[in-house]
């Protein structure tokens, strides 16, 4: 039932041929995905010549390029190690998202059955799939994801706003206040003065960003 | 590294001289009686005899040369290249509320695109009575809103979890920018198109190779969110999308799609990259928390803070910093010296604004003896923003976003501040 509302008769209405061209998302239940297919032997081959440059022969990342094979298992560690395999909840988005933003600086270069073909090689080699397995819309559900049941939704408010709520401590709030934690121990901060010739230490370098996720 | 510094900063070693002269002719109380008589006084100055530039040297100002330490600042080491990186807006130096565009936060997924108002198109499809296609021309014929919000970056604050990291307010603080918006509310295009109400989610994206993809509840859409074209009077710069953006007010920084270029009604979320494999919080069990989208109340004290350390000696003091909620205005702010034994409330410069930036200032008398310095915010819904100590008993270190623990600076007697953790 489209609302009706007063309206400005602005723009134009979108052509079907613009909107197929845009309109590439692809949901959980496998809707939008379209024709095609490929194996894991030809996403190997897909993924050797587009992919692996940074994520790895194995999908296993290299340097500081996100990893996506690996670590399931971990999420409740000290250092969890977040893959397609480990953490990502559907197939649907590793599809659409190769699909539309990858490789990384030359997007929406690969055909259907590419993407296909290399979203097989990823889910092969998180051990989801045998080398034989062929990804199509047919199979699409078939495959299941670890961490599928991994997520709930934001439940902030009752766990934390009702015990963070009302009036709070003035005066005499704590007996003893410690330093526990200095930053320029660490020493990971950017220099202000000659940024450039400041050669950052690469262990505590490591050490931290091993510590914390960045910001990506 | 994208962005070197070139400029002419207070360093610290030049802190630290400038605190010797100071404490050289320490002044104990009262006004200061000069010995000599001052040359910047006595001599006639250049600039009080000779001319200035003329009206036509500037058509599009820059700050001037000695503000040239007010900049955004890379932390390399943060992300595997600077294309799909952030950066970090000066706050410790800023005041007021609103951000200057030209130093406000960058944060891009595939770098900041370069699209005209020619050539830009946004798309409405999908449960609609009809698909529509705008152009720029057309977004500027709808009725407007102008609203100030601040945009924060869910990961602000994101590398403090596991203790303290990152020496300044900037780099602690600054994935954030506060700016006045004029734009079409989105409601207005959805109405457009003929909205399907049993479409219960928009999913957004933008034109970069990113794309950036999310989806926001209807009720969202509906309520306030702004198609933006204009930022603090002008244009969107182009790192902040333009030449049109999302504003979705008090949410997290990634929804505020940027270069907008399509809007699908749709039945469900897409469940996209951005809102499975990034933006969802995983607790210290392993189980992660999807859909975090509003900010919650948080505060800093941006001024005494590591890059702005006291230099003027003991003696009055103006404390300040900014506080903020995406769940409403800020109703208070409370500054502790001793590192939360005792607090005292601040005053606010105006009162708070709804999902906007707060400045709050508290004046008193430094009397020279270290300070462990914190603030903490308080909301219209009653919330009162948490330590790090207690965040982390409900979540564990390893949420990465959202963190909007209390902070604590360590102004040392002579004036340098630290970012530190206190038990």
């Amino acid at each position: 039932s489209p609302v009706l509302a007063e309206k400005f008769g602005l723009g134009r209405a979108a052509l079907p041929e613009e909107i197929a061209a845009w309109n590439l998302d692809v949901s959980p239940d496998g809707s939008g995905l379209p024709e095609g297919s490929g194996d894991v032997l030809t996403g190997e081959e897909v993924f050797a010549e587009k992919c692996a440059a940074c994520h790895g022969d194995f999908a296993e990342g290299v340097g500081n390029w996100p990893k996506l094979a690996g670590g399931q298992g971990t999420l409740a560690d000290k250092d969890p190690l977040k893959t397609v395999g480990s953490y990502w909840p559907y197939l649907s988005t590793t599809w659409d998202y190769v699909n539309r933003s990858m490789p990384f600086g030359n997007a929406q270069s690969l055909t259907n059955d590419e993407v296909y073909a290399i979203v097989a090689y990823i889910l092969y080699s998180n051990d989801l799939v045998d080398e034989d397995f062929e990804l199509s819309r047919d199979t699409f559900l078939d495959v299941e994801m670890p961490n599928a049941e991994g997520f709930i939704v934001d439940d902030r408010i009752e766990a934390e706003h009702a015990i963070w709520t009302g009036e709070p401590c003035m005066e005499n709030c704590k007996d003893s206040v410690e330093i526990t934690m200095r930053a320029l121990v660490l020493d990971v901060t950017p220099e202000e003065e000659g940024a450039e010739a400041e050669v950052v230490e690469p262990e505590p370098v490591e050490e931290a960003a091993a510590a914390t996720e960045a910001p990506d | 590294m994208s962005k070197t510094f070139t400029g002419k900063p207070t360093s610290r070693r030049a802190f630290l001289r400038g605190t010797a002269a100071a404490a050289a002719g320490a002044i104990t109380a009262g006004a200061a009686k000069a010995e000599t008589p001052d040359p910047l006084i006595t001599e006639v100055q250049p600039w009080a005899n000779g001319f200035g530039d003329g009206v036509d040297a500037t058509p599009y100002g820059l700050p001037i040369e000695y503000e040239s330490d007010v900049i955004r600042r890379n932390v390399e080491w943060l992300t595997a290249d600077t294309i799909s990186s952030i950066n970090f807006t000066p706050i410790h130096a800023l005041d007021g509320t609103i951000t200057p565009q030209g130093c406000a936060f960058e944060r891009h997924h595939s770098g900041a695109i370069e699209l005209s108002k020619q050539d830009y198109r946004l798309m409405i499809n999908g449960m609609v009575d009809t698909p529509l296609i705008f152009t720029y021309a057309d977004l500027e014929r709808f009725p407007r809103e102008n609203h100030v919000y601040f945009c924060e970056c869910a990961a602000n604050t994101g590398m403090e979890w596991a203790g303290a990291q990152l020496n300044g307010a900037q780099f602690t603080h600054g994935m954030i920018h506060n700016m006045e918006y004029t734009g079409v509310p989105l409601r207005t295009l959805l109405e457009e198109a003929g909205y399907d109400t049993a479409g219960k989610w928009i999913y957004v994206e933008g034109a970069d190779a990113s794309s950036n993809g999310r989806s926001i509840p209807m009720e969202k859409a509906l309520d306030d969110v702004l198609v933006a074209f204009k930022a603090n009077g002008e244009a969107l710069r182009k790192e902040h999308g333009y030449p049109v953006r999302l504003v979705v007010p008090g949410w997290e920084g990634n929804m505020w799609i940027k270069w907008l270029r399509r809007i699908e009604v749709m039945e469900g979320p897409v469940e996209s990259r951005e809102e499975t494999s990034k933006y969802t919080d995983t607790l210290a069990d392993g189980i992660s928390r999807k859909w975090t989208w509003a900010m919650d109340a948080k505060s800093v004290v941006t001024s005494p803070s590591p890059q702005s350390p006291i230099t003027h000696g003991k003696g009055p003091l103006v404390i300040t910093g900014l506080a903020w909620s995406g769940r409403g205005a800020i109703k208070r702010v409370d500054v502790s010296k001793d590192g939360g034994k005792t607090w005292e409330t601040a005053r606010l410069a105006k009162p708070g604004e709804k999902m906007a930036l707060t400045r709050f200032y508290l004046d008193t008398e430094w009397d020279g003896e270290e300070m462990l310095l914190q603030s903490r915010a308080m909301d219209e819904t009653g919330y009162v923003q948490p330590t790090k100590t207690q965040l982390r008993e409900v979540r564990g270190e390893n949420s990465i976003y959202h963190n909007n623990c209390i902070q604590t600076w360590w102004v040392r007697p002579n004036g340098e501040a630290e970012n530190v953790e206190v038990s």
